[in-house]
Formats: structure tokens, sequence, C-alpha cells
């Protein structure tokens, strides 16, 4: 009985965005990651082009953090309290990006200055080769004054920057035109917001293979389900050919997986959650892995094992494409 | 798939005779269409166009019922590709597999746990679903056994795994009231393995690697010897290949209704893989994308968890969160001296709030409001929960009359409610408590005198 495979003949597909920049193209990375370009829904070779695989961007930050699961301390060592350190670290680890959180610049915490902030990312540059993405920590006022900094002291560098919001976004879209970064651009868990926000973001200027969207991430058992339809209803505009949602996108798999309870939980859990250490574990990579099919180009995580497992999962999806 | 009124007239005789208690034909047809009447309303509909109708309503993917007693696994039915375009209906049944080879405690040991597993998440109960024993030894005798040693210690759905006809009729003479699956039919045996489902009226899964040609050409052959209730194995395996081909399933189930293929699909995630943690993630797919019945090689309650709240989470209808009941609960013996706390009807915002006021062994008040079943930020920016709507719960609640302290403590998201709040209920404290329900039995234990 001769079965015919329904292929869809899809009109759009997702820009290419290079991130990083190598010496000859102004910057000092020693290599640049491209993300995008899928004619396809994820990993489905048999109906389209998928010429980037997703990558994984490993999270650090700028400050020792003191309120991490003990599981993921314990993997990650003393690095945690230097920066540079800990992304080298992630470089060995086989991280493709660096995803880099300002937490220190929080006015409630340390209330770090955005000049001293922006030392902290260009240390982070000088350790490794990776491409950077760098996210604010300071709220949705403060992040433009630290985030325009961090794009003047790393002229050049094609970081992304984010997140930039609808109440926000206009400063730092204004120091990625200048400097020669891309933004990434969050809106919280809604289609049409999304699509609003690159618009605005063009309208400012900054070409639309310059933008990363991040659709706002729910980790498993809180709000994954919400994240998995908007990013598979982003991904399904930008195949039917509506050029506001072509952007790649972006998941923090990592931060959000590992403030759930579950992850962080080290005594008194309950026989039925099994061994904390390998609960959290897992609940990290079924958190990418589910993210991963819906469509996110870049995944975000912590710990050097979620590293290496989601890592050969996208080797074994991305295979022979 | 749903028929529509016209593809229903057609099959109709025509003569508007009235007697189903509508004006005309295309009249009953419509309302046919809309599932306001039955078919047999209507007395001249011949054999033939019913039994056309009929196959023509049936659902684009079976609806398979694996297990006799109350812990059946129910799968197939979907009609969506993606949850939003509706909702995922029939979650997929996640089931350990056992091997006739093991002794038998330790066949029993593993039972015990699968079908005794249960946690709690949101208020309910997940469960594991069932057990596959696998005759691994080619012995019909030493297969019968373990399915037996299975069978003593849970009650729960089975799935029998041989290629042999004999060991499979062993198996079900132990297994027969429980409507096991039998896996698999092949090329090889389906003639028989077709007769002991019909003998056994068990649902019979169909295992072909050779594409989906030769699968389809099984299922017909299956289903034309009188097995309705099928089940499929494309003989993927890994993730690339087992994405690509449940993709292609569901497709031409839904798009092209091709009943041959019509069926839901059996996973063996941890066929092929390096490590647990490579077998959770495939199995994490195969919950997202399309899986029926998912085996997993060995009970390990880390893998189960994760997975059950993966599955909870896709299978929620979107349009519906799950919320609990919006009113004033009391979280052990609470008085008049107890702290009233306050949040929103989300059942994972209630849980995680609920669950740490109890961890704290403080009796309290939990003042639920309803926020359409909002998390407490998301019903904050959607103006679901503001300090006029806390104020309201207040009042409407009777809570008053239970806690005289006049002392409330909000949820530290919401911190800049503290102000409007006072404002609307004169005479009370706001207190604002911690941001994450984790740090709330500390807090109450510091900051709580009333
Ligand atoms: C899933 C989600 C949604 C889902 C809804 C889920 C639901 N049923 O509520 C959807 C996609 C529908 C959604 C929609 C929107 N969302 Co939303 N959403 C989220 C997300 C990802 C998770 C929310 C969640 O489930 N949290 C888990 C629950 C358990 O948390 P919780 O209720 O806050 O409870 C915790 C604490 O507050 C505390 N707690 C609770 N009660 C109490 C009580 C006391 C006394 C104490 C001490 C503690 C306490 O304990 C709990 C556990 O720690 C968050 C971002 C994030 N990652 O957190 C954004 C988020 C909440 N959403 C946001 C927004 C803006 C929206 C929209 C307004 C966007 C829009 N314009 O469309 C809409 C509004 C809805 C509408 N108009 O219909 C913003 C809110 C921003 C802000 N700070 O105001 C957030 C924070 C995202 C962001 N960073 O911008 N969202
Ligand atoms: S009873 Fe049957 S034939 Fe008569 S009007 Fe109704 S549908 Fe038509």
């Amino acid at each position: 009985m001769a079965v015919e495979i329904p292929v869809e003949k899809w009109a759009g597909k997702v820009r290419e965005v290079t991130i990083g920049a190598t010496a000859s193209e102004g910057g000092t990375r020693s290599k640049t990651v491209t993300v995008g370009g899928e004619s396809t829904l994820p990993f489905l070779q048999f109906e389209g082009q998928l010429p980037h695989r997703p990558v994984i961007a490993v999270e650090i930050h700028d400050a020792e953090p003191t309120d991490w699961s003990p599981t993921l301390l314990g993997a990650l060592g003393d690095v945690v309290k230097d920066p540079a350190a800990w992304a080298k670290k992630a470089e060995e680890w086989g991280a493709d990006l660096i995803f880099m959180r300002l937490v220190s610049t929080n006015p409630d915490g340390e209330n770090r200055k955005p000049e001293a902030a922006a030392e902290v990312v260009k240390s982070v540059l000088k350790a490794v080769g990776l491409p950077l993405i760098v996210y604010g920590g300071a709220g949705i006022e403060h992040n433009p004054d630290v985030l325009v900094k961090v794009a003047q002291a790393t002229e050049g560098e094609r970081l992304v920057l984010g997140p930039a919001e609808d109440k926000n976004y206009r400063t730092i879209v204004a120091g990625c035109l200048a400097h020669g970064h891309i933004v990434s651009a969050f809106t919280p868990m809604d289609l049409n917001l999304a699509k609003q926000l690159n618009i605005l973001v063009s309208d400012v200027g900054l070409s639309p293979d310059r933008i990363i969207v991040d659709p706002n991430t729910g980790a498993l058992g809180y709000g994954l389900e919400y994240c998995v339809s908007v990013i598979e209803r982003l991904r399904l505009s930008a195949l039917q050919g509506d050029s506001m949602t072509q952007m790649p996108i972006i998941s923090l798999a990592g931060e959000e997986s590992w403030r759930t309870k579950e992850s962080k939980v080290s005594e008194g859990v309950p026989e039925a959650w099994g061994d904390f250490a390998e609960l959290g574990l897992i609940w990290e990579t079924t958190t990418a892995t589910t993210l991963l099919h819906s469509g996110a180009d870049i995944v975000t995580l912590r710990h050097p094992k979620s590293v290496a497992l989601i890592k050969s999962v996208i080797d074994k999806l991305g295979k022979g494409a | 798939m749903a028929l529509s009124g016209l593809e229903i007239y057609k099959n109709l005789p025509k003569t508007n005779c009235k007697e189903c208690g509508f004006p005309t034909c295309l009249a009953f047809a419509m309302k046919l269409a809309a599932k306001g009447v039955e078919l047999s309303a209507c007395p001249y509909v011949s054999e033939a166009a019913k039994q056309a109708l009929e196959a023509a309503a049936a659902p684009p993917i079976r609806l398979v019922t694996i297990g006799a007693d109350s812990r059946k696994i129910e799968v197939g039915n979907e009609v969506v590709l993606f949850r939003h375009e509706k909702t995922f209906y029939h979650q997929p049944g996640i089931v350990v597999r056992v091997k006739d080879t093991e002794p038998a405690d330790q066949i029993a040991k593993t039972a015990k746990e699968v079908g005794g597993y249960s946690v709690e998440r949101v208020g309910l109960q997940l469960t594991l679903d069932g057990i596959a024993i696998e005759n691994t030894s080619g012995d019909p005798a030493k297969f019968a056994a373990a399915v037996k040693a299975v069978k003593d210690t849970a009650t729960v759905p089975l799935i029998l795994m041989s290629q042999d006809p004999k060991a499979m009729e062993a198996a079900l003479e132990v297994a027969k009231d429980g409507k096991p699956l039998i896996y698999a039919a092949t090329s090889q045996n389906w003639q028989e393995m077709a007769g002991l489902a019909k003998k056994y009226s068990a649902p019979l899964a169909v295992y072909s690697k050779d594409g989906l040609d030769q699968l389809a050409e099984l299922t017909k052959n299956i289903a034309g010897a009188g097995v309705a209730d099928l089940m499929l194995d494309p003989g993927a395996r890994g993730m690339l290949d087992s994405l690509q081909m449940m993709t292609q399933l569901r497709r031409l189930a839904l798009k092209k209704n091709f009943r041959a293929l019509g069926y839901p699909i059996i996973t063996f995630p941890g066929e092929g893989v390096d490590s647990l943690e490579e077998e959770a993630a495939t199995a994490a797919q195969h919950v997202a994308k399309y899986a029926g019945v998912i085996v997993l090689n060995s009970f390990n309650p880390a893998v189960a968890y994760p997975l059950l709240t993966e599955r909870l989470n896709l299978f929620t209808d979107p349009q519906k969160p799950i919320q609990v009941e919006p009113k004033l609960y009391a979280i052990g013996e609470a008085n008049e001296k107890s702290p009233l706390l306050v949040t929103t009807n989300f059942s994972l915002t209630y849980f995680s709030v609920a669950g740490e006021v109890e961890n704290s062994r403080i009796p309290a008040w939990l003042l639920v409001t309803d926020a359409e079943g909002m998390s407490v930020l998301t019903a904050w920016a959607a103006g679901k929960f503001d300090a006029e709507k806390i104020a309201k719960a207040v009042k409407s609640s009777g809570v008053e009359q239970k806690v005289p302290h006049k002392k409330i403590i909000i949820p530290g998201y919401v911190a800049t409610l503290s102000g409007e709040l006072e404002e609307e209920l004169p005479g009370w404290d706001i207190l604002v408590g911690t941001r994450e329900a984790v740090d709330i039995p500390a807090y109450l234990r510091s900051a709580w005198s009333a």
C-alpha cells in the first residue's frame, strides 16, 4: 500500500542572525554563531531546510549566586566566584554561546554601576572566544542605562543585548544601533505582543536580522505549556510568511527551571521525587528538550551535565541536516 | 472527523418524508452534523449508507483502550497537531518494562513500585499507567510466570511483549481479564496474533520497521481479519527518526484521514540510547510529539515525575487553566489568632502557597480570590488581582468575623498593592509577604505575632 507522506509547502522561513564578530568583522570573537534559517518546523528534515542547528548558551552571572540550588553550586564549584573563569569553563563544556545575566546591577541588591558592570563583561570577552548574550538584571527601568554602557564598551562585538521590553526598548535599541549589536526583544508570552515589539524595534531602524525574540519562558510545571504554545504559534506564523515573526527565538530554560521548587530542594524531598540531584537535572533537560521541539533556536542552560546531554540531543536531532 | 451536513445529506434517501421529525432530509442532515440528533431517527437509511456514514464520522485516530478496570489507558482520538489549535485530549500512557529473565522477586518489586507510584502536583495525584512484560527468555512458561508475578502484585494495565504466538497465548491465559495490549503483530505472525486479539478481545500493536507502506499493508490485513483496536510501532528508534515518523503518522491521520495508519503509537525511548538521561529526553520528546504509549526501560521517580508533569502541562486545555474554587480555606486548625494570607485561584499558585503554609506548621487562613485561574503576577498584570478585588473577597468571604486582628498578608510580588489596599480596607494592616512561597515558613515564624 503506497503511503504518500504529507509535506507542507511553507511560504516563509526564519531569518538568519549571526551573533559575535571576529577580528576581521570588527570584534574579537574567535568564531561567530549563526542561528535561524529554518524553512520547516524543528528538525523535520524530510520537509525543509535546517541550515543551523539550535545552540546552547551557558548561563553565567556577573556576581556569585547566593540562592542557587546546592546541586548546581556543587557541580559548578569555585568558578561561580569569577565570571571570566566561569565563562572559560562553559566553553570547555561545549557551550556555543555565553549567556551572562548582570544580576549585580540590581538597585535592590549590590547596585553595581553600569560602568563597573561593563568592565565585567569585558573581562569575560577577554577570557573566551565565544560570542555573548548579555541580559540586564536591574529591572525594566534601569536596564537601559546598564545595557547602553555595555554596548559602548563592547563596540563592534555583535553581542545580543536584552531584555528590551515595550516600556524601555528605545534606549536599548539605540545602543545596539550605535555600537553594532543585536537586541533581544522580550514580551510576556503573547504572539501579538511579540510581533508588535518586533515592529516597534524595526521602526527605530534596527534591521530585522539583528533581532532575537524572547517570548518569555515557563519551566516544566511552571507555565511550560503556555511557552510551548507561544513558540509554536510564532514559528508557524514565521513559516506562513509573516516577516515580523521570523526572528530566531531564545528560551531561558536554565534560569526558569532552576528557579522551581523541584530543582531547588535538597532536604525533605518527597520520596516520589526520587534523587534530588537527578531530578534537578532532568527538570532542566526536559524543559529544554520540550522547548527545542517547539522551535527555540537558542536555549540557555546552567548545569554542565545538562549542557552535555542537550548537546547530544541537538546532535542527534540535527544529524544529516 | 466531523462530517458536514451536505456530506451526510448525500447518503440520505432524499424523499423528505418527515418521519424523522424534520421537514426535509437536508434539515435532518444539518441537525445530524451538529450532533443534535441520532442517525437512527431516520428509518429509511440503507445499511450501506449507514456504514459509510459511521466510517466517515469515526475519529481519524482510533481511540484504543488498554486494561479493564478503573486504571485504563485510553489513547488516540486526537484532532490537532498543536495544542493551541484546540487541545490534546488523551495523554500518553507511561509504562515501565520488565523482562521475564529477571528473578521473580525483582519483577514483583518493580511491579509494586510502578503500580504504587503516585506523586502529588497541583492537588492531583499523578501516576504511572502500567507495566510491559517482555518475553526475553523465549520460553512461554517463563513468560506466563512473569505476567503472573506482575498481575499478583499490581492492578495496572499490562502490555505483553512477544512475537511468538504460543508464548503470547500462555501469557494471555494469565492476563485475559485485564484486556492487555498484545505487542506485537508482524508480517510473520499477524494471522495468529489477530486470532489471539479476537479470542481475548484485547488490543493489538502492529510492528513493522520496513516503512509506512508495509505497516499500512499489515494494519489493513489485520483490520480485515476483524481486529479494530490497533496500535502502531513504526520501528523508528532514536530521536530524529521517531520525531519524523511520528509527525508523518499524525499528519497522515489528521490531514489525509488515512485510516490504515489512524491508530495511536507505542514507543520505546530507551532502545538505542546511551544513558538514563537520554532515555528521559527521548521520552519527553514523545510526550510532546505524538506518542500514545511510552514504554520506559526502568522505574526511576526522578524520571517519572518530570515526564508526568510534562504530560500534565501539555495535555491541559489551553482555554482552561487548572483552577481551585475561590473561597476562604483553613489550613490546619486555624482560629482567630491565625495569620491570614491572600492569593489567586490558579491551582499552581494555590497549591504552592498552601503547601508551604502547611510546612510552616502554623495554622492559617488562606483567602483565595477569583482571578480567573491566573497566577499572581499574570492576574495582577491583567487587572484581575487588584486592591479592589482583594477587598471584595475579604468582605464577601466572612473572614472579618474570623480574624479580629485585621491583618492580611499579600504576596511579595504585588507589594505595590499595599497602599491602595489600605484605602480599600480601612482599619486593616497590610503586611507584605515573601515573593516566593518557599520562604513563607521562615516568614511566618519570624513575622507572625497577632
Ligand atoms: C504562564 C504565564 C502566563 C500565562 C497564564 C498562566 C496563568 N494561568 O496564570 C499566560 C500566557 C496566559 C499569561 C498571560 C499574560 N501575562 Co504572564 N506569565 C506567565 C509566567 C511565565 C509564569 C506565571 C506562573 O505560572 N507562575 C507560577 C505561579 C505559581 O506563581 P505565582 O502565582 O506568582 O505564585 C508564586 C508567588 O507569587 C508566591 N505567592 C503566591 N501567592 C502568595 C501569597 C502570599 C501571601 C505570599 C507570601 C506568596 C505568594 O508563591 C508562588 C510560588 O513561589 C510569568 C513569568 C514567569 N516566568 O514567572 C508571566 C508574567 C506573570 N506574565 C506577565 C504578563 C504581563 C502577562 C500579560 C498581561 C501579557 C499580555 N498583555 O497579554 C497576560 C495577562 C493575561 C491576560 N490578559 O489574559 C508578566 C507580569 C509582569 C509584571 N511584573 O507585572 C510576567 C511576570 C512576565 C514578565 N516578566 O513580564 N502569562
Ligand atoms: S426520515 Fe429520513 S427520509 Fe424521511 S425526511 Fe427524515 S431523513 Fe429524509
